[in-house]
């Protein structure tokens, strides 16, 4: 193998990844949040009374969860116009992200309302709490509490499939990585260096999340 | 005399097929303690809920202090009240756990603050000096911003019972409040009981504490399999039980 | 009339789509067939290799889950020709699946080595057995059954990431799907049905992934 390493051509352009990284970041953050509502509507849905209701939230979930997240984003972008819903590739993107999410935390939140003891609710009814009051005040902050390892490994999978926001051409860390390979031809530099750069930043979350995780924990 | 604190005429409950409550009928006034002793399953806890509203009931009357439980007449029909009417009668009656049932989140302090503010509309200080009362009544104040997981089983039920009672409710339901404590927290727990009741607070309470239930009841229910098998002032039925069943009872549960 | 001339554009391309969805089916069928294979070793050196085996299987295992698919797909279909290795996409892709899949597998295999009591590798011993029959005749019967769900789960991901062979040129079944919408400007159509069979195929992996469960469950 005769392969010159020259690192110096992708530092150059070093600013561009990290610009791109940033970018990933925040699109998996926005889209997480706006995900988390959507999975606790759901969640509350495949636990309602109405079968109708049921039924359309884990219809959701199957859909989603058996479906390719690249399909999801190439039809979110290109097909949904078809139908006059317009979005930039950014809040596209955002979208198809915020959706997906949501039917992952849905199964997150579900398992996360079952494993409460039912005595949290009665409790809060008994001193008068409206069964909304009860959500609000009890339920969905033990609940949440409770479930924030699992949201924590989901947000992580989220920042990893920014990644693919490079497929419609969102200038995230993949995209930039393609980029530079293309223009200076130093294909193991460049993507040795872009995963290196997911790699850490997914270690940095991860620690990130689990000093979170024991501030916000419930004391015991 | 004012209409009394509790009224329940001819409750009937059911389960599916199972009648759990087979036609009791209960009247309590100002200053009752009526306790209810029984085997496991005869209905007690189901008794307690249906007063709080934490099961529906098919027939009969709950009425506390003069207001009927849970449902209304509408065109000569029983209808279901609404949920904010429903939430605020629950909020006349207090209730205590069988397993406490903390709000694991928040500290004693807040447990005792929640019901304050959310339903008495209480203002945060309010709450707080009324929370503070309680939680010295039962001698928790030093763990004030302890969360329970960080209690005792008796600090706990303990903290669970000031939450209850700071919201002045007329009538206290207490759920063998006691049971799932460690032998050596039992006392404690009673101990706050047996003040409230001196206190002159109208209770009812299951409980499985014969001595504790004779000490402290202006009356005791005997339940049997749904329905009420003997009632009287507590001498009465500890000393003089007429059934075999009660006798039979009293026997297994060892009192004397 | 768009479906009818969806459905007519699909039955006309039935040949090329029903290739795209061999292909689908055979890259994830030998990326999951591979990556099973090295997952099982990776799982294994992590339970019972030496420190330093287990230091630098570690650092692989993490490296591949902290690359994103994506990612890792991009840098083996470029890196592996640079270096003189002459693979096709198709080949360079299975091989990133494969190197995704072994990492997830591997984990999977040693949680679930680690989640068996330690008291029955006691047992086992007590009783005079080797490590070999302990490991094959106790453990392993024991973890291969917690294994399988997840391990379902796993397989579900690897057919849905094979879409982003699609991105390097392979024609499995998004791309050739992809082939008739950009002769047909058919997208939603289009893309509803590739989001559709994907579920389909992951849904009756996932049912019979159930049923196999149910099987072999031990009657409790
Ligand atoms: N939610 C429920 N669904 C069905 N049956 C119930 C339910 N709650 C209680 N029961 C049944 O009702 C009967 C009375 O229960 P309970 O009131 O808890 O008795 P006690 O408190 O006296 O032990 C028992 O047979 C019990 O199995
Ligand atoms: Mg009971």
């Amino acid at each position: 193998m005769d392969y010159n390493f020259n690192f110096a051509a992708v530092w150059r352009d070093f600013d561009l990844l990290m610009s791109g990284l940033g970018l990933g970041l925040i699109l998996a953050v926005i889209s997480i949040a706006i995900g988390c509502f959507i999975g606790l509507l759901a969640a509350f849905g495949m636990l309602s009374k109405n079968r109708a209701i049921r039924w359309v939230s884990a219809g959701y979930v199957s859909a989603i969860r058996n479906t390719p997240i690249l399909v999801l984003i190439l039809f979110t972008f290109f097909a949904l116009p078809q139908l006059g819903i317009r979005f930039g590739k950014i809040e596209s993107f955002i979208v198809t992200l915020s959706v997906y999410s949501g039917a992952y935390l849905t199964e997150v939140f579900r398992a996360g309302l079952i494993a409460l003891p039912t005595g949290l609710r009665e409790a809060g009814l008994s001193i008068g709490l409206t069964e909304f009051g009860t959500k609000l005040n009890l339920i969905i902050p033990v609940m949440f509490r409770n479930v924030l390892p699992s949201l924590s490994n989901n947000f992580i999978s989220l920042f990893k499939d920014t990644s693919l926001a490079a497929a419609i051409a969102v200038p995230e860390l993949t995209f930039y990585a393609r980029k530079i390979n293309v223009e200076t031809f130093r294909v193991i530099e460049t993507w040795m260096i872009a995963s290196l750069m997911y790699v850490l930043a997914c270690y940095v979350i991860a620690a990130v999340l689990r000093q979170v995780e024991t501030r916000l924990a419930i004391p015991r | 005399m004012s209409s009394p604190v509790l009224e329940i005429v001819d409750l009937h409950k059911r389960f599916g097929a199972l009648e759990v409550l087979k036609g009791i009928n209960l009247t309590m006034h100002q200053g009752d303690v009526v306790s209810l002793i029984g085997s496991s399953g005869s209905g007690k806890t189901t008794l307690l809920r249906c007063v709080n509203l934490l099961e529906e009931y098919e027939d009969g009357v709950v009425a506390v202090a003069g207001e009927q439980i849970g449902y209304t007449k509408k065109n000569g029909k029983r209808v279901r009240l609404s949920e904010r009417e429903i939430a605020r009668q629950r909020a006349m009656t207090g209730m205590a756990f069988q397993h406490f049932n903390l709000f694991p989140h928040m500290t004693a302090m807040h447990n005792v603050m929640l019901g304050l503010i959310k339903t008495r509309r209480m203002k945060k200080d309010e709450a707080h000096s009324v929370a503070e009362k309680w939680l010295e009544r039962v001698g928790m104040l030093a763990r004030r911003d302890h969360y329970p997981g960080q209690l005792s089983g008796g600090q706990q039920q303990r903290v669970a019972i000031a939450r209850a009672i700071a919201m002045n409710p007329q009538l206290m339901l207490f759920d063998e409040v006691t049971s799932a404590l460690d032998p050596e927290l039992v006392n404690e727990v009673l101990s706050v009981v047996r003040d409230l009741a001196k206190d002159g607070m109208t209770m009812l309470l299951v409980t499985h504490e014969m001595q504790f239930a004779h000490d402290v009841s202006s009356k005791v229910i005997f339940m049997d399999d749904g329905r009420i098998g003997e009632e009287g002032p507590p001498d009465q039925l500890f000393r003089q039980p007429k059934s075999e069943r009660l006798a039979a009872f009293l026997k297994s549960s060892k009192f004397s | 009339m768009e479906i009818v001339r969806a459905f007519d554009a699909i039955w006309a391309a039935r040949w090329p789509i029903l290739d795209g969805i061999a292909n689908t089916l055979l890259i994830s069928g030998l990326s999951i067939l591979f990556g099973t294979a090295l997952g099982v070793g990776v799982g294994l050196l992590l339970s019972y290799g030496g420190r330093i085996v287990r230091f630098f299987v570690r650092v692989y295992s993490d490296f591949l889950r902290g690359t994103p698919v994506f990612v890792l797909i991009l840098a083996c279909f470029y890196i592996l020709s640079v270096i003189g290795l002459q693979l096709t996409a198709f080949q360079a892709g299975i091989f990133a699946l494969m190197l995704f899949c072994s990492s997830h597998v591997g984990e999977i295999v040693r949680g679930a080595l680690q989640a068996i009591p330690p008291g029955q590798t006691e047992a086992a011993k007590s009783i005079g057995l080797t490590f070999r029959t302990t490991f094959f005749s106790v453990l392993l019967p024991q973890a291969l059954r917690q294994i399988l769900p997840t391990w379902v789960n796993t397989a579900t991901e690897i057919v849905k990431a094979s879409t982003l062979l699609s991105i390097i040129g392979v024609v499995e079944l998004l791309l050739s799907v992809q082939q008739v919408i950009s002769r047909t400007y058919l997208s939603l159509e289009l893309y509803f049905f590739a989001g559709f069979v994907f579920f389909l195929i992951n849904f009756v992996i996932e049912k019979a992934g159930r049923i196999v469960e149910r099987k072999i469950a031990i009657p409790t």
